[in-house]
Formats: C-alpha cells, structure tokens, sequence
C-alpha cells in the first residue's frame, strides 16, 4: 500500500456537499480519510505522510468522463486502454466509462471483463465498461444483461450507432429498470442520416458536403422519451447537439420520465463553421451545428437539462484522418483538452460557477450511472483531481499521451492546468513541471 | 495566379473583378480558337496532370484541349475510384505529382473538397474541375462567359437556374459567379433538390418553373441524376419531366429572346425537351467551344506563377485587343 497523502492547503471543491474551503485533503488506504481536522488525528501525526503544497489550485472529486473509445480490443492502432488512460489522467479524469463498439463489440461476460482486468493492470484511471445492448451491437438480439452487468458493465448502449428498433428499446429499458443503470442511446435516426456527414445548414449548402438534419437526432429523443416513460426505465442520451433535442429532455423531465443528457466540448465551443475549410478535425457525429443549437446546449447544462458533461473521445489514426472530408471516418479525442474547454465554454463567460462546472463532471456523471462517488467526503475512494483554473497553456495535440491527434482544439489557449490526478489514492498523473508547486 | 492564389478552388473565392479578368482573358484565347492555327506557346515546357477520379468525357477533353492549345505537356489519370480508398489514393497521388514535378493539376473528384486537400499539400497549381456537390468553377466562368457574349452583359440580367440546386456543383459555381457580378437569379426545383437555407446564396427561390422563367434573360437547365438519389428525393423520371422540365411552351414566359444553357450532358426530354435542346434559343454548343476558352484562360493566369523551364525561341503570336488586362501570351518569368 502506498503512503498516506495530504493535499495542503488547497481549494477543497466538493460539489457533492456544497463545500468550497481551502482546507488540507487527507488520503488513507485509498479512501478519503477526511478534510482538515476532521481527519483521524493518528493519520495527521504520522511521520510517513507524503505532504503535496498544492496552495493556489482547486482540488475537486476525480472528474469522470462516461463517454470515451478506447479501441480495445481490436483497433489499437488507434487507441489502447493504455494510451486512453494515460490520456485520461493527463486531462484530469480519474475515471472513464468506454464505449462497447470495439471489434469485437462489449458484448459477453469475458470481453467485459478483458478489459477492466487490463484497466486494473494499467492501474492509472478506474474504467467503467459499457456493454452493448445488442449481440454485436447488430440492433437485432438483446444481450445477456444481468450477467454482463454483474460482470462489471456500469451501463448498455450500442453507441456508435442507436437502437434503431422500438422493440428493443422499449425491452431493454424494461429489463434494466431494476438494475439501476441507464440505457444510453446514441440517437440518430439512420434514414434521416442518410450518407451526410456534417450539420445540414448554410455552411453544409456552401461547401456541398451531405449534410445531417438535427431531425436525425431529435426524432430518436422524442420516441425514446415515449418508451422511457411507457417502460419507467432509463434512457441517457449521449452527445446531445441539437436544440430541438434539449427541448425535449428539458420536457421529459418536467413530467418526471427518467431521461438524462450529456454534452460534449465541441459542441458547446463550435460551430458548422468550423467545417468550413473541410477540415477533418471538426468532423464528428453527431456533427457542429448552427449557432442556435450551441446556445441552447449551453443553456441546457446551465438549467441541468443536461446532467453531465463528456467528452466522446473517439480516436483515429492520422493516416484516416488526413483525406478528404467525406473519406475520414467520425470522431475526434477530448481527454486532454475537455476540462479547459469547459472552463473556457462555461465558466470564463460566466454561465457556470466552478463549483457548478465540477459538478457536472464528478457526482454529475455517477448519478448518471446511479453509481456513488465524485465526493470528497470521508470513506469515499480517493480519486481526486488538482488544477489551476487561472494558469494558461497552448494546446499541442502532438503532445497528447492519446494515440488520436486530431483535435480542432490544436494550438488552443486553454485554461486550466491539471496539476494533479489521484486514483484510489495513488498518485496517477502529476504535471511534470508542477514539482515547485506540489512540494 | 488568380486573386493571388495559385488554385482555381471555387468561384465563391474569387472577387467580381478577378472573375470579370478571367472572362477578358478568355475573349482572347477565343479567338484564338477561330484560327487556322488554333495554337499558342505560353505553356511550353510545362506539365499539366488531369486527374479524374470521377468519370467525365468532356471535362476531360476540354481541359486536355486546353492544356494542348497552350503548347503543355499532358498527362492523364482516370480512375473510376471504387476500388482503392478515396483518402489513400489522394495522398499518394499528392505525393506522386510531387515527386514528378507537375506544374498544373487539373482534379475531377467525388468527394467534395477533395481539390482543396491537394491545393494544401501541392505547390502545383491546383484546378478544380468539379469536385463532389461544391464546385465546378470552369463551368460556371463558362456559362458566365457565355452568357455575357450573348448578352452583352451580366449586371441586372435575369437569370434562372432550373433543377437539382442541391447535388450540382454547376449550380453553385453559377449562382457564386453571378450574383457577385450583380445578376439577379432564380432557382426553382423539386423542393427536396433545394438545400438548406440556399436562400442566403442571395437567390429567389421560386415556387415554380413557370414563375422563375417568367421575364428571365438566361435559362439554365441543370441535368437530373436521379439514378443518383434513393429514390426518396422525387419519384420518378417521367413526373420530374411533367412538373419540372424546360419545354417550349414553358419557355413562352421567358423574353423572347432568351438563351437557354445545359452543361451537358442533357437527358432529352426530362429536364430540357428536345426541341429546347435544338432549338434557336440554344447556345448549348458555344458553351463546348468557349469552355476551351475560358479553361485556356484559367490555365494560362495560373501558370504565370512557375516558371517554364527553358525560355520560348519563338515569341507570341496574338495581336492584342483593347482590353487593359490583356494577356501576352508569353510564358511570365
């Protein structure tokens, strides 16, 4: 077991509990043992304490981020759960749900557990494994659900592409309501997708790329509201992008069907514009929309329309990503730029407090899941994140501990340095030029 | 160079100035073409690659025609693009002209864009000759061109652009030219076959054939693919002719003297009747032979950026005409 930690003097952020204090973080036998004097006084004499300064920075629950690709098993060369978790805790995130659309899919008991035994060997962040809803994710036969959730799953979706079919929906939320976990529906309307591959606007008409309607995402909300309300399960819509979708969650909730949301950072710093030079790195699906629909998602997050925040990490390699627009597949990687593109969509401007903006990243998100955690409260596993809200840096994307470079955030001003990322009360990431400060 | 680029990407690029400049240009190397010589020497000693990823026949010829009335070198690659990943082939293609030192590439491609990836990673001078649903800046400049030599002028001329605006490239780089030239234009079309928000082109959209004809100086037919489409987009053939096809009694609410264009090819009796097609109001055939023209042009200002490796032995042979911006007809140093 590792050394007992103390975080000093930090700004202790605990949205959980409403707590915004600097006071000293006290970590024991990978719990939080307590903050300031409330830690067991035998703890706080003890001589083999590892003391971190971390004066000056926030120190906040570890972020989680439920919607993340790490590609393993079978597409490595674009991503490994190694490389997804270095570029995790490098962005702050303490812990991760990944997608099941890998190949195979997440779709048994031995692939699930193939990857949180990998997670574990790696033992940087904790990985919450998403099983599919369907056998190969082909939208046609259930999986076996309660045994892949006993096996580790925090959720099913067949992320990557929706639940197409209304019966299965609808069943699968049925079995899930006892569970406890969400289905989370990658919405998309496939017709109505058709082959577009950007938001279908001005810009889509200007530069004659195919585009994608809203429509194709809020026609999948608006049914799925339906099968949540008829079955009482839980349907979590992930990268939500569009206005007419946020309507209709925002309306969901107010006639108590259990229905959450999450959005991604570029949907909230972007617009179809960005795709106006065919630029691969701003090509993702759900694509930019209009101006119109970034205001609404930033208004959604404001109100907790949308519970959490995201990122959709889906790296590729350079070689698919440097082609033409409509050659180079969806999706672009996030763990290392979200917590400044949050900071900088939401708090800079003055939407979101900090306190506000953790809360969407930490007990946010696991409630999503309808999991504990993201709190700093005594007993709790002591995953926690430290960074300067005010230090500023440049985005480089050829520096990313992420096998996917592409990013339309490269060369970006961000703030928000992650100093700090602990996991089960080891230190996972620490910045390498933070040494001065965490003394 | 054309407005201080090296490529010919688009003509929403361009200025009204740098457009009008091309068409000048053009009016020179068409006469040229009406010689017993049709031949002139600027591009010696330079190559020019036509690459068409997408089948085209009279694209094709006449940017190699062109290129040949230009006294370039030539090469040809044309690939039917199915079998090797889009993405693949352009890149190695990118680093293959590279390495061949190509002076001018001319690019037909499916995939919208795909001219501007080459742009950025080619020092040759990039031409887009129709790239997926974006552009086809030659067509337009052609149509452009033809238009004013019919006209007499394109500020204030009533245009109408019938058909399917959202999947044609022709569509686009006619509407771009135009309106910045000061034409007033109308486009009228199944309403799935309207993209989004195509008014802020600074168009009329109009409800039917009849109401965009009515008064226009210029129709413009573009060809129907419906084999292209899902079939979800409009029924079928025969009701596209009915409700949208250009036939002589439509063309009554037109000015009497209307000019009526097609880029071709022309699916007779869908969106233009046959005898609209022959008819005297046709010009669709001076737009074949002024494409020669104004693709010479585009050619001839953008290879004034390299230079030829070895100096002419014989100098130009055209007599100038009044315009201020007339070319030489020399290979620039």
């Amino acid at each position: 077991m590792t050394s007992p930690l103390c975080l000093r003097g930090g700004r202790i952020l605990d949205p959980a509990r409403g707590i915004d204090r600097a006071q000293d973080l006290w970590i024991d036998q990978g719990k939080i043992a307590g903050l300031g004097e409330d830690a067991p006084a035998a703890l706080r004499s003890r001589k083999d304490v590892q003391i971190l300064d971390v004066r000056g920075a926030v120190v906040c629950p570890g972020l989680i981020d439920i919607h993340v690709h790490l590609r393993e098993p079978g597409q490595e060369e674009k991503e490994t759960i190694e490389t997804g978790v270095r570029a995790a805790v490098r962005g702050g995130f303490a812990a991760v749900a990944c997608m099941p659309n890998t190949s195979p899919p997440l779709d048994d008991r031995p692939r699930i557990e193939y990857v949180r035994r990998r997670a574990a060997d790696i033992g940087l962040a904790r990985v919450f494994p998403i099983a599919a809803v369907t056998v190969g994710q082909q939208g046609e036969q259930l999986v076996e659900i309660e045994d892949l959730v006993e096996a580790g799953a925090v959720a099913i979706t067949d992320d990557g592409k929706p639940v197409r079919n209304a019966e299965i929906m609808r069943r699968a939320l049925e079995l899930t309501r006892e569970l406890g976990i969400p289905v989370i529906q990658h919405a998309e309307d496939p017709d109505l997708k058709g082959t577009g591959v950007m938001h279908e606007g001005w810009v889509s008409t200007r530069i004659g790329l195919k585009g994608i309607p809203d429509i194709a995402e809020s026609v999948i909300v608006a049914r799925d509201a339906l099968l949540a309300e008829r079955t009482g399960g839980r349907v979590h819509v992930a990268h939500v992008s569009a206005a007419r979708s946020v309507q209709i969650i925002r309306q969901a909730k107010a006639r108590g069907i259990h229905m959450t949301g999450e959005t991604a950072p570029h949907y909230l710093l972007l617009t179809d514009e960005a795709v106006a030079g065919y630029s691969t790195s701003a090509k993702m699906n759900p694509p930019l929309r209009s101006e119109r629909d970034r205001d609404a998602l930033i208004e959604a997050v404001v109100d907790g329309t949308l519970d959490c925040l995201a990122t959709d990490h889906a790296p590729h390699t350079d070689i698919e990503k440097d082609a033409d627009f409509e050659s180079a597949p969806f999706g672009i990687v996030g763990l290392e730029t979200a917590l400044g593109c949050y900071l900088k969509a939401l708090v800079e401007p003055g939407h979101l407090t900090l306190m506000e903006l953790i809360e969407r990243m930490t007990v946010g998100p696991y409630r999503v899941l309808g999991r504990p955690g993201g709190t700093l409260e005594a007993g709790a596993e002591a995953d926690v994140t430290v960074f300067d809200p005010e230090s500023r840096s440049t985005v480089r994307a050829s520096e990313f501990e992420s096998k996917g470079r592409s990013t339309p955030f490269d060369g970006w001003d961000l703030p928000g340095r992650v100093l700090l990322t602990v996991v089960g009360g080891r230190i996972a990431y620490q910045a390498a030029t933070s040494e001065a400060t965490l003394q | 160079m054309i407005g201080g680029k090296k490529d010919l990407l688009g003509l929403e690029d361009l200025s009204a100035q740098e457009i009008t400049g091309i068409l000048d240009t053009a009016r020179t190397f068409r006469e040229v073409l009406d010689r017993p010589i049709p031949k002139v020497p600027p591009l010696r000693g330079m190559t020019a690659a036509n690459l068409f990823f997408e089948n085209s026949t009279r694209t094709r010829l006449s940017f190699e025609l062109a290129e040949k009335r230009l006294s370039a070198d030539t090469v040809n690659f044309q690939t039917s693009g199915s079998s090797v990943s889009k993405g693949e082939t352009l890149r190695d293609t990118a680093r293959n002209i590279e390495a061949m030192g190509i002076h001018l590439v001319v690019v037909r491609h499916q995939a919208s864009g795909a001219p501007h990836y080459l742009a950025r990673h080619l020092d040759a001078g990039v031409i887009n000759a129709g790239d997926g649903t974006h552009e086809h800046p030659t067509q337009g400049l052609l149509d452009i061109y033809t238009m004013r030599e019919q006209r007499g002028r394109i500020a204030g001329l009533k245009v109408a652009i019938i058909g399917d605006v959202m999947h044609s490239r022709v569509a686009r780089s006619n509407i771009w030219g135009l309106t910045k030239l000061g034409a007033e234009v109308t486009i009228a079309g199944p309403p799935t076959m309207m993209p989004a928000e195509v008014e802020r082109f600074g168009v009329r959209v109009a409800k039917s054939v009849d109401e965009a004809i009515e008064g226009s100086d210029v129709v413009n037919i573009l060809r129907i693919q419906l084999e292209r489409q899902r079939g979800t987009l409009y029924s079928s053939l025969r009701e596209y002719a009915r409700v949208y096809g250009v036939t002589r009694e439509r063309l009554r609410r037109a000015r009497p003297d209307v000019t009526v264009m097609h880029p071709g090819p022309m699916n007779r009796g869908v969106e233009i009747a046959q005898d609209v097609a022959d008819g005297e109001h046709s010009v669709i055939l001076q737009q074949v032979t002024n494409g020669v023209a104004v693709r010479m042009a585009v050619l001839y200002l953008l290879a004034g950026r390299n230079e030829a490796p070895e100096a002419p032995t014989e100098t130009p042979t055209v007599e100038a005409t009044k315009s201020h911006d007339e070319p030489t007809l020399s290979p620039r140093r």
